[in-house]
């Protein structure tokens, strides 16, 4: 079969062809770009859903880092006695929580797409990956004000000359710091939303092994408390070099090179790049199958 | 009698496309689906299942009973929801796509939308091509109808740009000017269908599929969603249209395609294809097996069996009586204050009227098995093919529902003495009073 069958009259031209399959390969990222005025109002979309239907609104966007710092505070840093490096505790957790939650909560968002959606996706054609894109969007909306919350405890310790605690010009970094954050949510939400639509029971699962993966990261201690024998372990986890990093430039206090740094962003080239293929291939058959 | 719009019914007598230009050719087109779940869609059941097998006892899992199911036979775990369609459609033409439910028309559409790909095939497009399958796909009801547009715009594939071109036109469509900034939530729910339905209908495409849309709406909004049709079929703009509404198919389309099972049996005009649809769709038997009938939703322990007709077709004028049957389940439920209703229906789908034994305080009740029920009914209705509904409902909980599958059909007839029925808008009224009460001069 080809485009021009023998009957078709000359000037017949086609704009596009629907065929039974496209190669894995091509991710029609052109198209992605093509519909990012959906990608902007599916981000406000999403923001108008959490703002006007819970009853305490944009109060929890702070309410609940807030709650598991004190809670971390109490259990690790008290009960525990685990070590913070010498920094004030809150600040400590605060700012494991706040660049944690950027990842797992876009990771725990993603990995539902196609079983939140199925009802949308059978009825409207557009790039499906517009929907991870703007849960990480609207994610970093939500870490902003969280990190407007972790800046105000920071100042205040600041000010009050706490000895350990000197942010450096390392938060240059911070953005690169979301990026890898975003890149990783998206590539293992994407993975894990492929599982999903096939076990729907996963999603169970899922809560508990972002738990676990948190205790992998160094959140709730710093990489220095660990023992010499455990460190390559924890640092061969791609994100702690994230968290460690972040902690080290607004703390002053942590473990920084750029040779974990440029370790996690292969890692995150290669999550997302695999995320976005296993994404490609189940949006395609996903419909045929629930 | 819902009067029909008749400036608009006649097809379009001006269509200007280009005669060689086409805008979707679809090539040996198939789609393949499996019946059933490969996996049982959660991993603790697939794990039991494994456990089972390996110990040799039987599938947790497999449904009882599932091979005497229906008239279908289940040799296979596979269905052809299409089978090798080929047709072309020219650039400004309107293409209706009929069939009964399961023929094939909606993974046509999900295929030509590319929500879903083909199994075989090639479907060649040129042009935009904008596919309706749902209005209000995506509005969120805490959002305002402004940032809905936009949103639902978006979804279809509109730039932000495209829409803003086109606001005002949206608005004043659906008109809902005053309300625009209110959130969606707050609109009825006609308000909300109009604006859903005005977002799509000012869409930037050059192909424009759609399915069932008009459907919604009270029957003005209707009116006006045809007319919009009609000029978007006029500015050169190529349609496919998949509907129920054998009539606004007919006000349409100028061509139409017919499927059945999958494959397509007829391409022709489109007078042709809704005549042999009709033919072979709706009968006008005096008596009617219900329980083979496949019910979509409603299956409760009481159910419609039989239906016979005194006549069908009827005099125009003539009692419409008929009878049916119900069978109660081998249950030892017994319901008192059965709600038996039923409804006459235009083909557009419109409720003409709409009757219970509730209305007229004569309570049923069900003990035995087996029960008939005798209604007769003043015939107010002028010449034509209606659509009985029947109703079976207790303590509000439906247990039977029959739509579309029961059609009588009413003779014109002669009322003026000189004029045929056909004169007559709305509903007749063959008795009444009316006397002289005096006079002057």
């Amino acid at each position: 079969m080809t485009a021009q069958s023998a009957h078709t009259p000359a000037g017949q031209t086609w704009t596009e062809v629907i065929e039974p399959r496209r190669s894995i390969w091509n991710l029609r990222l052109l198209e992605v770009w093509n519909y990012r005025d959906l990608l902007m109002m599916w981000v406000k979309r999403d923001f108008a859903a959490t703002y006007k239907q819970t009853i305490l609104g944009p109060l929890w966007f702070f309410l609940q880092p807030l709650l598991t710092t004190i809670m971390f505070t109490i259990v690790f840093g008290n009960f525990a006695g685990l070590s913070t490096d010498g920094l004030p505790q809150i600040l400590f957790y605060l700012s494991g929580v706040t660049i944690w939650n950027y990842f797992a909560d876009g990771l725990t968002k993603i990995s539902t797409v196609f079983k939140d959606n199925a009802n949308l996706f059978g009825k409207v054609y557009f790039p499906r990956l517009i929907i991870p894109l703007s849960i990480v969007i609207s994610g970093l909306i939500r870490f902003g004000i969280q990190f407007l919350m972790f800046m105000a405890f920071l100042l205040f310790f600041v000010a009050k000359g706490h000895p350990a605690v000197h942010p450096g010009l390392m938060i240059l970094v911070t953005p690169l710091l979301l990026v890898l954050m975003a890149g990783f949510s998206l590539g293992f939400g994407m993975i894990i939303s492929a599982l999903t639509s096939k076990y729907r029971d996963l999603v169970f699962l899922l809560a508990f092994g972002v738990q676990l993966f948190m205790y992998a990261t160094p959140v709730i201690y710093p990489l220095s408390s660990l023992a010499p024998q455990y460190k390559p372990y924890v640092m061969a986890n791609p994100i702690a070099p994230i968290v460690e990093t972040f902690r080290y430039a607004y703390l002053g206090t942590g473990f920084f090179n750029w040779g974990s740094l440029g370790y996690s962003f292969t890692c995150m080239a290669v999550v997302l790049v695999a995320g976005m293929l296993i994404f490609n291939r189940v949006e395609k058959t996903f419909l045929d199958t629930v | 009698m819902a009067p029909m719009p008749t400036a608009n019914c006649q097809p379009p007598t001006v269509i200007p496309y280009s005669m060689s230009i086409l805008s979707i050719k679809v090539e040996n087109l198939s789609k393949l689906y499996q019946l059933g779940q490969v996996g049982t869609g959660t991993l603790s059941k697939d794990l039991q299942r494994w456990w089972a097998a390996t110990r040799g006892k039987e599938d947790p899992f497999a449904k009882l009973g599932q091979e005497n199911r229906r008239d279908i036979k289940q040799e296979s775990d596979f269905v052809w929801a299409l089978q090798q369609i080929d047709f072309e459609v020219q650039q400004g033409e309107v293409l209706g796509i009929i069939g009964r439910n399961g023929a094939g028309k909606s993974t046509l559409l999900k295929i030509l939308s590319k929500i879903t790909a083909p199994t075989t095939g090639k479907v060649f497009i040129n042009g935009r091509i904008a596919s309706l399958l749902e209005v209000g796909t995506g509005f969120h009801p805490e959002m305002t109808g402004r940032e809905n547009i936009f949103l639902n715009g978006a979804l279809l594939g509109m730039s932000k740009a495209d829409i803003l071109a086109r606001f005002d036109e949206i608005v004043d469509f659906a008109g809902v000017a005053a309300y625009i900034d209110t959130p969606v939530k707050r609109y009825s729910s006609g308000m909300y269908v109009r604006l859903a339905f005005a977002v799509a209908a000012y869409l930037h495409s050059e192909i424009l599929v759609v399915d069932e849309v008009l459907a919604v709406g009270d029957s003005i909004f209707q009116k006006k969603c045809i007319d919009r049709m009609l000029s978007i079929v006029n500015q050169g703009r190529t349609v496919l249209f998949v509907s129920h509404n054998l009539s606004s198919i007919r006000a349409l389309c100028r061509r139409g395609i017919l499927l059945e099972n999958g494959k397509m049996v007829m391409d022709n005009e489109i007078s042709k294809v809704l005549d042999y649809y009709a033919s072979q769709n709706i009968f006008f038997d005096t008596e009617i097996d219900l329980l083979p009938v496949v019910r979509e939703r409603f299956f409760g322990s009481i159910r419609f069996a039989r239906i016979r007709f005194a006549h069908n077709p009827f005099q125009f004028g003539q009692d419409i009586a008929f009878e049916v049957d119900l069978v109660k389940d081998n249950d030892c439920h017994q319901y008192d204050d059965v709600d038996l209703g039923f409804a006459i229906n235009d083909l557009n789908g419109n409720r003409l009227l709409h009757v219970s034994n509730r209305f007229i305080h004569k309570p049923i009740s069900f003990s035995h098995p087996r029960k008939t029920v005798r209604v007769k009914l003043q015939n107010n209705l002028k010449g034509g093919v209606y659509a009985l509904e029947l109703f079976l409902r207790v303590n509000d909980v439906i247990h039977d529902w029959l739509k579309e599958h029961i059609y009588l059909e009413i003779l014109e007839g002669n009322p003026y003495g000189y004029g045929q029925s056909d004169l007559i808008y709305g509903q007749f009224i063959g008795s009444f009073e009316m006397e002289e009460t005096g006079h002057e001069g």
